[in-house]
């Protein structure tokens, strides 16, 4: 009886340990069930490399270049914005604060991480969207420069935490050989241990890109959603992320919109797919 | 240049990086506080929203928002805290372990709006469920289990390997082992992780856009069929959606929703802390 409850209990186990593998797989299949629909109407590479997105006309016209573009652009400057930043933030906190000071500066950046996307977009809107219109005298401040700012302060937390942890795990030995040998601590941070550590920043570097391109609400609420090619930062761009939920609201289940829309989840879904393996992989390597 | 300048100079930069990203998280939260502090009355908190929501509270929103993370709570635990049982005692180092861990990143990756297509292709159209608090519940919930999996597994691979020993060498067995003497000891570990899952399901949207979230219904649902209106959805709704809102209310959701999360964070916090003190090995 107690070896058949034991037998029992280790597959419900095992069963909910593959759960993970199992939702993956689902959620996958379901994007392609709903979104692999477009393709009998427009070619795949007329979907990805087509100009116009122009859900609702007659036909529809459903090119997702713009939306590429758009996320590609704010991507850029907020990646342009974050990695110094956040790595200079990590190395701050990992090799120079003292220790009451990292406590305070680590809860700070979890502080972060735990405020909601719709209160930092909603902020975004009230401060930056604003200032940006004022500063560079724009007819409005809903621009890419304005979602890459709000978005490289929002992979920071991510950033900063996994490139912590990297600087944190290079062997003590590796500094103190570089400060025995006369080097002053700032050489042996940038010269000993940022290398030691590169794998690891590079994975920080690269989950803070993907969180960036997943972001949806905060990029929806400030960067003004025009679907068209961007041309500059002081635009108002459209994300693959803010059609899906600015439209899927008014699509019509069925409809070729709404597979269209099903078919950008597929390519965000590929995206951070292929991001988060290859992350792991520097991740593991430094082990 | 004299290396002594030159380490001066990188570690002023190196601050400054640093407390800007503080001290703007800082201000956003002063900011909110400050602003959304005079909207707070018992009407706002216990009224349901008037006049087109430029009036009246958002008592419908605080519930539906507590419902559906209670739903995901219900949903996430088990399923992610007998996954971690099953990677911190039972799996061995293997490919199989591999690939359920390389799972959990990468269902944490996904972006949040593709978990609200997901949870729009399963559970409201494909199980017709319909827009419910079920199909937002769970599509929630789905997205907080590999945060829950990642905490409960760190906890419960905290407990020292010499207790799990000791049980089995006076006879328990495996399941008695984790039953009694492993998950006791784990469960501060479980619970942080936990409510950090409640704190990152009440402050998503994108997830509950297509599953669940009503625009606009001045009533408590009643069934778990019903839709219902979210906080932080009803926050995204009132700033871009409906012109013309008294900037106090949408403060006022704001700090509401800021709170509730913040809230769970300072609870999570203190349970780690007390536990660390306490910690008998």
């Amino acid at each position: 009886m107690r070896k058949f409850r034991e037998f029992i209990i280790e597959k419900l186990v095992l069963l909910c340990g593959i759960a993970s593998i199992f939702f993956v797989v689902l959620i996958f299949l379901f994007l392609l069930k709903e979104g692999f629909a477009v393709f009998k109407t427009v070619h795949p590479f007329a979907f990805l490399g087509g100009k116009s997105w122009y859900p609702i006309s007659e036909p529809p016209r459903l090119g997702i270049l713009p939306l590429i573009l758009g996320s590609i652009l704010v991507t850029v400057g907020a990646a342009i914005i974050s990695i110094p930043i956040g790595v200079g933030c990590a190395i701050y906190i990992a090799e120079i604060a003292p220790k009451k000071t990292k406590e305070i500066l680590k809860a700070g950046i979890e502080l972060l991480a735990a405020i909601p996307s719709v209160v930092l977009g909603f902020i975004g809107m009230v401060t930056i969207v604003p200032l940006a219109k004022m500063l560079f005298h724009l007819p409005t401040g809903l621009t890419a420069l304005s979602g890459s700012i709000m978005l490289a302060f929002m992979a920071m937390p991510t950033i900063v935490s996994i490139a912590e942890d990297a600087l944190y795990s290079v062997p003590k030995t590796y500094k103190e050989g570089a400060l025995a040998m006369g080097a002053t601590h700032w050489q042996a941070i940038w010269r000993v241990m940022l290398r030691a550590a590169s794998s690891g920043i590079l994975a920080a570097v690269m989950l803070g890109i993907g969180r960036v391109i997943g972001e949806t609400m905060a990029v929806m609420m400030i960067t003004g959603n025009a679907a068209v090619i961007p041309h500059s930062f002081f635009a108002p761009v459209r994300t693959l992320t803010a059609t899906i939920a600015a439209e899927m609201g008014e699509a019509v289940i069925g409809s070729e919109h709404y597979f269209a829309l099903f078919a950008i989840g597929i390519v965000l879904f590929v995206i951070s797919f292929g991001i988060n393996v290859t992350a792991d992989l520097f991740l593991h390597k430094r082990q | 240049m004299n290396p002594h300048r030159t380490q001066k100079i990188a570690f002023s930069l190196l601050f400054l990086a640093t407390f800007l990203v503080v001290a703007l998280v800082g201000a956003i939260v002063v900011i909110i506080v400050q602003k959304g502090l005079p909207a707070m009355t018992w009407q706002f908190i216990s009224d349901v929203p008037r006049e087109g929501m430029r009036a009246g509270g958002i008592f419908p929103a605080i519930i539906g928002t507590l419902l559906l993370v209670g739903g995901a709570i219900v949903f996430a635990l088990p399923i992610g805290l007998l996954a971690a049982i099953y990677l911190s005692e039972y799996a061995r180092d293997g490919l199989l372990t591999r690939i359920i861990k390389l799972a959990i990143v990468n269902l944490a990756g996904v972006p949040s709006v593709v978990y609200g297509l997901f949870g729009l292709a399963l559970f409201v159209v494909f199980f017709k469920f319909g827009v419910s608090i079920v199909s937002g519940s769970l599509t929630l919930g789905i997205m907080i289990l590999p945060l829950i999996i990642t905490a409960s597994r760190e906890a419960l691979e905290s407990v020292p390997r010499s207790f799990r020993e000791v049980s089995l060498s006076l006879g328990a067995s495996k399941w008695q082992t984790i039953q009694h003497i492993v998950l006791p000891n784990a469960i501060p570990g479980i619970l942080t992780g936990t409510i950090l899952g409640l704190g990152r399901a009440a402050g998503e949207t994108a997830p509950i856009l297509f599953t669940v979230a009503a625009f606009y219904l001045p009533q408590l649902p009643r069934s778990i069929f019903d839709q219902v209106m979210a906080l932080p959805y009803h926050l995204y709704v009132i700033s871009t959606q409906v012109p013309n809102v008294d900037e106090k209310i949408r403060y006022g959701t704001a700090l509401v929703l800021l709170a509730l999360v913040l809230f769970m964070n300072l609870i999570a916090i203190i349970i780690r802390y007390k536990f660390r003190m306490k910690k008998k090995w």
